[in-house]
């Protein structure tokens, strides 16, 4: 385990250490003392874990593709943006944009995140996004969503609501499985409720027990109550809206 | 209530006396104009005047030609605008449409005129002198030291070498075929320029050619990753387009077959969806954001460009551009093109690229920073003279789209949209795509390029300068003929006579 001491260095330097540490073929790195420093991870390929201590500054692992990140505690905006492949952990809350454009791997926030998570996720060949949220999240959840699957699980609700509104605006592809049910004004126009099937539950609970995993709970407990899997109702929202 | 049927645009003669009923023209429309029951039977309503037909014709028989008496005159409700309000009352749709803005505005260019060596300076011969067209773009240093030994001590940051001051404008495969967008590849390596992938992604086949090519981030993120962001010259991160600034892009998934699903990375048949804004940027400080994102992706390897629409308030947006990071800023004016766009949105939303550039140069020559980025202007670049005048009025290099589509045989019929280009250009249909031979086309683009670069030489010896950067951002070399004080002040040009 190679160990990194964030303290103090700009965010330039501390992703030149990462990727030099990544290059002589560490293959678990511990960023210590990380405040805010931005990129972390951005555009790594490689199979490393990294263990990250302190709060990491946005477009934590942005363009990555490979790498497992661990934040032991909370992140900031835009986790995960155009993600290619990885694993993203977050031990903690996130903001706001997380896996914008993601395309692949796993991102998993166990407290609540911001606005327009999940924004445009798509999915390509064997490539399936995962992005998991333990707590709430804001309105413009799965907004664009093109591909993937998110999940939202309201598991402390800290008196928040369990989303926000305008949920999956402009959604024209991919699943989204909230444990519970969203309220139909808080619907986006794109996006219906339907029931599970056999093939929603396997996939459902590969994502949930993947992600209690990481975070150290019972799955069983999690996937006890009742789910709503949300689709969107045309692959072509938009098809009637133009004159040729 | 009986439904109207709008008039054709265009009448399509067939002169049956030449026409020796070989049906090239049947195959060769991809608006299936042409029938034949025992001869050639045209269907002018399906007609956009692109002359494939009358280019394959081997007799010569065919004739388009404007409708002439369809319309009953009236100087305020053009027939554009009749035809535009029965199409929606018919449909309730928003109206698409293709290329640049095609309304009769005046253009600026047109109003600007070039100087020349008379008597008191001498003129250049370029023939037999050496004319320097090569141009770096990236960011320059505020200044530069040297070692004892006469070494640069200063850190330069990446910067492009290209050999014109022109390059090709981002045009995406998927608005156009894989054989144009290759044409246009094999160009720029040809003459030792940029072309530009779009926001479509690059083609496994165009992997060769990436080392020319500038790799657009936009804020649909389509078939973006690590190692296409590092295959290219340079990155670009889409922030809007002079046909359509402000509005996100829509390529619909019967549009989106297999090639096309693998280079933008998504599900075939699935829509591609642009949002308007990038939604990880709304603000200066979240676009140093994404830039630096980039160049941490890109190991500060490559300089990252800005791409923005010329609008109102372009210089003070270009001045946050250049201190958020952009190493290059893409400036497109309102007549830039678009392989789909509402018309309302082309034909109404933003400002010419002349007075932006001029007030762009202005703003980052005020502030001390105009070395920090290059400028690339285009928003209808049409001749070698629009070059010349976009550079004295500050540009660093031009972009050029419709020209180099006009090179492959566009005929500007601005139905990109619909995907039926006959001359494969902006098709994806496979019988007409393979209409476009890429060795032929791209000696066809290249000859462009260089006809223009011989031509700007020629009047860089006229202005009795050797080097193209003695005429970048030299306003005194031009004069202005019939335009408006305001806008002379804006240009920083002077009335010709003065």
């Amino acid at each position: 385990m190679v160990t990194l001491d964030a303290a103090g260095l700009h965010y330039m330097e501390l992703n030149r250490l990462l990727r030099d540490a990544v290059r002589s073929g560490a293959t678990e790195v511990e960023l210590v003392n990380v405040r805010g420093q931005r990129y972390i991870g951005d555009g790594v390929s490689a199979k490393v874990q990294v263990h990250v201590r302190g709060v990491p500054g946005n477009d934590l692992g942005a363009f990555m593709d490979g790498p497992a990140l661990v934040v032991h505690g909370n992140a900031q905006d835009a986790c995960g943006n155009t993600m290619n492949d990885g694993r993203i952990v977050i031990h903690g809350h996130a903001g706001d944009v997380l896996g914008y454009g993601m395309r692949g791997g796993r991102l998993h926030v166990l407290g609540d995140v911001g606005y327009r998570v999940g924004i445009h996720m798509k999915a390509f060949r064997r490539q399936t996004p995962v992005l998991v949220v333990g707590g709430t999240a804001r309105d413009f959840f799965g907004e664009y969503m093109a591909g993937g699957v998110l999940v939202l699980l309201g598991l402390e609700r800290n008196g928040h609501d369990l989303v926000g509104d305008y949920f999956g605006t402009g959604m024209h592809g991919g699943t989204i499985y909230v444990r519970g049910e969203v309220e139909k004004h808080k619907l986006g126009r794109e996006v219906g409720a339907q029931p599970l099937t056999d093939a929603d539950m396997a996939e459902l609970k590969a994502c949930v027990e993947a992600f209690c995993q990481d975070m150290g709970i019972s799955s069983e407990e999690v996937l006890s109550q009742p789910f709503t899997k949300y689709v969107p109702v045309s692959t072509r929202p938009y098809g009637k809206l133009y004159a040729y | 209530m009986i439904t109207r049927r709008i008039p054709p645009e265009f009448l399509v003669d067939v002169d049956h006396a030449k026409c020796r009923k070989c049906r090239r023209c049947v195959q060769a429309c991809g608006w299936g104009v042409y029938e034949f029951s025992d001869r050639v039977v045209p269907d002018s309503s399906k007609c956009v005047c692109c002359q494939y037909c009358m280019s394959v014709c081997p007799e010569g028989a065919i004739t388009v030609r404007p409708n002439p008496i369809a319309f009953r005159p009236n100087g305020n409700w053009s027939p554009t605008d009749r035809r535009n309000v029965w199409k929606q009352a018919e449909t309730g749709g928003v109206l698409l449409t293709g290329m640049g803005n095609d309304r009769q505005l005046e253009v600026i260019w047109d109003h600007l005129l070039l100087d020349a060596c008379q008597v008191t300076n001498p003129s250049i011969d370029p023939l037999r002198e050496p004319m320097e067209l090569r141009t770096y773009l990236g960011r320059k240093p505020d200044s530069v030291e040297f070692s004892e030994d006469g070494s640069l001590k200063t850190r330069i940051t990446p910067n492009i070498a290209i050999e014109t001051p022109i390059i090709f404008a981002p045009m995406s495969f998927g608005s156009i075929s894989l054989n144009a967008q290759k044409s246009i590849a094999m160009a720029a390596k040809m003459v030792g320029t940029l072309w530009s992938t779009g926001e479509g992604g690059l083609h496994k086949d165009l992997y060769p050619y990436a080392d020319r090519a500038v790799v657009q981030c936009a804020s649909g993120r389509f078939g973006v990753h690590g190692e296409y962001l590092n295959a290219g010259a340079a990155v670009e991160i889409k922030i809007g387009q002079g046909a359509k600034p402000g509005i996100g892009g829509h390529l619909p998934g019967e549009k989106v077959p297999l090639e096309i699903s693998e280079t933008r990375m998504v599900p075939l048949g699935t829509d591609c969806i642009s949002p308007a804004p990038h939604h990880d940027i709304y603000s200066i400080e979240d676009l140093r954001q994404l830039i630096y994102a980039l160049k941490e992706a890109t190991e500060y390897t490559r300089p990252v460009s800005v791409k923005i629409a010329a609008v109102h308030n372009v210089a003070a947006i270009v001045s946050g551009v250049v201190r958020a990071g952009a190493d290059i800023v893409y400036i497109d004016g309102f007549r830039g093109g678009t392989g789909a766009a509402p018309t309302v949105i082309r034909d109404h939303l933003g400002i010419p690229v002349e007075v932006a550039l001029a007030a762009v140069d202005d703003r980052l020559r005020e502030e001390g920073i105009r070395n920090q980025a290059s400028i690339i202007a285009a928003g209808s670049i049409r001749n070698s003279a629009d070059v010349a005048k976009a550079l004295a009025l500050g540009a660093d290099a031009v972009a050029i789209g419709t020209a180099a589509l006009l090179a492959l045989g566009c005929a500007v019929c601005g139905k990109c949209y619909t995907g039926n280009c006959s001359w494969g250009i902006t098709s994806q249909r496979p019988e007409l795509v393979r209409r476009i031979d890429p060795e032929v086309g791209s000696v066809r683009v290249a000859n462009l390029v260089n006809a223009w670069s011989h031509e700007l030489k020629e009047i860089l010896g006229a202005l009795g300068v050797n080097a193209v950067e003695s005429l970048r951002g030299s306003r005194e070399r031009l004069r202005a003929i019939d335009l408006h004080e305001a806008t002379m002040d804006v240009l920083g040009v002077k009335p010709a006579g003065r």
